[in-house]
């Protein structure tokens, strides 16, 4: 294995190159942008041989996505913010026209304030959506991840799209090692898309996306939910197989020391990187404290969640988002989801430096909880 | 010209009696065939050809929303060419209002791009799946539900956005105005636009019975009126060049095309002369 130097956005288009999609239609937004060129340039190359769409706007990206995929091919796009924001319309049709489209979203803030930077309020804002959301830590898992999502969103169990989430900057713009494995392997784990759902074909003619009244809606939208369902055995089957061939196990969650722990942070995406070193330096302390960190969010991993946390005296939630006069999304989620006591903190909006003593301090406010979420690394008023 | 029996627009679908876009779709199906790939906006067309579980398409048919049925066929467009299957057409139907408004930058973008690609914009004028409501493309002095006549109004205060102009300027290798009245003229175009390679644009009138206001039974009479009053031209641009296809012999008054509708029954004789003056200034222009 020869690892090379890359950012998560390259790593993602390295995967991308793998998977050999037929088409791909992309906008640049910051800071998914690299990932369109480092595409751009592998067609114009001949590494990839798709055909690259330069769309005039996100919301045509995803409906071109959507267009192609209908058509019968594999399709990649990426997007950031207020492009994925831009798509919202599109992306729940995409789901229930149950298209195994994979995108990458580059996580960024929302406006306004306009922000470029990091927090993850735009993909959490699509949970509703359909869509299967994996939130990856690092470059490695970037890649990994997308070349699995493939394997699971076109599996004719699931047939739902995926957003593949990494942190903008932190990850986007940052170089870490990664192993990209040999197209002779990835050939052999993922067949070619030959979908026998949905196609647009003359000699087989079909109508896709027809107009439904209140007889078949609720039918179709209760399908997807089951679909969601049977991809948490489809997406544990595939991370096995993964395994086995390129020997990287992923799972739903990650537990990091957290078997002992009598204090367990959740958080997902780059800052666990933070927390697992914060964490080493306070069991060298003596403190019982772990992490779980959230990988796959949607099909949303209950079990594996509780199984991880039930054990702890205390829980602490840390969300890049924020829901209005509810908290982050995550502690929401697991609190509506489980019997269990944990406390929420909302870190890092707008790309707010999130620094090992703000982790240090959401330890202790975990082990003497409030009942509000808590903004963490917010100034002092003025 | 031959007419083909064989339709790919099933009958039984949901559309009102007289509605002239699905006259229009039959017309440019027939001349385009079965190896054919239909792309819809949201809006009548869509809503009446596929009430789940039963469709009207005898081909390929796709709807995602209403904005971005050109985005849409933009990526099946694709998906063709990267599978090696040029020789399948790709024919988008989108109503005014999702061609004019809406969809207006999902268009210009595919245009721009060259897809090979036929977008037909079947024009009634106004947003009439959702009840009559002002478009982009509804003309001077039509009272439509967002554009009412009453004491303060005379209805819609602008002109028609010109959207074969605007097409034009894109560098659309072949641009046409059609109307259902005129199949033969309107059927010539579709085949134009398919030899063409690269993107081609069609406006197509077509009357709307409940939009308009007139009896089911007079759509082509109406069709007629307005190409015969000078206030519907049809004509074509290929390769930049322009050209009518259709003069009246002899140009009838505005007034009987309009009065003809209840959407402009409201007008006072000087709107009247207004709009026939407009037509007027048009038609000497190029000679109509």
């Amino acid at each position: 294995m020869v690892l090379k130097v890359m950012s998560s956005n390259q790593a993602i288009a390295e995967a991308v190159k793998l998977v050999k999609p037929k088409v791909i239609p992309v906008y640049p937004i910051t800071p998914q942008t690299t990932i369109s060129e480092y595409l751009a340039k592998y067609v114009a190359d001949g590494d990839i041989k798709a055909e690259y769409i330069r769309v005039e706007s996100e919301h045509s990206a995803i409906s071109a996505c959507l267009g192609a995929s209908g058509t019968g091919v594999r399709v990649f796009t990426a997007t950031s913010s207020q492009g994925l924001a831009l798509m919202h319309e599109i992306i729940f049709a995409a789901a229930g026209l149950r298209a195994p489209i994979v995108m990458a979203d580059a996580n960024r803030a929302l406006s306004a304030p306009l922000s470029i930077w990091n927090d993850q309020q735009d993909s959490i804002s699509e949970r509703d959506s359909g869509w299967m959301q994996i939130y990856a830590e690092n470059g490695q898992e970037a890649l990994d991840s997308v070349l699995m999502s493939y394997k699971v969103s076109e599996n004719k169990e699931v047939l739902l799209p995926t957003m593949v989430c990494i942190d903008g900057f932190i990850l986007t713009h940052t170089v870490d090692p990664v192993d990209v494995p040999e197209q002779e392997e990835i050939d052999k784990f993922l067949p070619d898309y030959n979908p026998e759902h949905a196609y647009l074909d003359p000699e087989r003619p079909m109508s896709i996306g027809t107009f439904t009244d209140p007889d078949y809606y609720m039918e179709a939208r209760h399908d997807m939910e089951v679909a969601m369902e049977k991809a948490k055995t489809v997406i544990s089957d595939v991370s096995q197989e993964f395994a086995e061939t390129f020997g990287r196990k992923y799972e739903f969650i990650e537990k990091y020391r957290s078997e002992d722990a009598d204090t367990i942070l959740i958080a997902m995406g780059s800052i666990c990187s933070t927390i697992k070193d914060v964490i080493d330096e306070l069991r060298e302390g003596g403190e019982k404290v772990g992490l779980v960190r959230v990988r796959v969010f949607r099909p949303f991993p209950v079990e594996e969640i509780y199984e991880a946390i039930k054990g702890a005296s205390h829980v602490g939630v840390i969300d890049k988002n924020f829901s209005f006069s509810i908290g982050g999304v995550l502690h929401n989620n697991i609190k509506s989801m489980m019997d269990v006591n944990a406390a929420g903190f909302i870190v890092g909006l707008g790309g707010r430096d999130i620094k090992p003593s703000h982790i240090k301090e959401i330890v202790e406010k975990t082990k003497n909880p409030s009942n509000k979420p808590l903004w963490i690394g917010l100034k002092e008023e003025q | 010209m031959e007419l083909p029996e064989k339709e790919f627009l099933a009958p039984g679908h949901r559309a009102c009696a007289g509605c002239g876009a699905t006259i229009g779709v039959r017309l440019a199906l027939k001349v385009l065939g079965e190896n054919t790939v239909a792309v819809s906006a949201t809006g009548c067309l869509e809503v009446i050809t596929t009430p789940y579980p039963e469709t009207a398409w005898e081909i390929p048919w796709m709807h995602v929303a209403f904005e971005n049925a050109a985005a849409v066929a933009s990526g099946v467009e694709s998906a063709l060419k990267a599978q090696g299957k040029t020789d399948t057409t790709v024919v988008v139907f989108g109503g005014d209002g999702g061609t004019a408004d809406i969809g207006l930058q999902a268009l210009s973008g595919a245009m721009e791009r060259g897809h090979n690609l036929i977008y037909i914009c079947y024009d009634n004028e106004a947003y009439m799946n959702t009840g009559i409501q002002r478009s982009g493309s509804t003309p001077y002095g039509a009272s439509t539900t967002t554009s009412p006549h009453g004491k303060e109004s005379f209805g819609e205060d602008k002109p028609k956005k010109n959207m074969p102009m605007i097409m034009a300027a894109h560098g659309v290798p072949y641009v046409a105005t059609a109307s259902i009245s005129y199949p033969e003229d309107f059927m010539k175009k579709v085949k134009k636009a398919a030899e063409v390679d690269g993107p081609a644009y069609i406006h197509l009138q077509q009357p709307c019975t409940t939009g308009w206001g007139y009896s089911p039974a007079k759509t082509i009479e109406l069709g007629r009126l307005a190409v015969e009053t000078g206030s519907w031209i049809l004509y074509e641009i290929e390769e930049g060049e322009f050209k009518v296809t259709y003069r009246p012999i002899q140009r009838k008054m505005v007034s009987e095309y309009l009065n003809a509708q209840k959407r402009f029954k409201h007008l006072s004789d000087i709107e009247k002369e207004k709009i026939q003056s407009h037509v007027d200034a048009i038609c000497v222009e190029l000679k109509i």
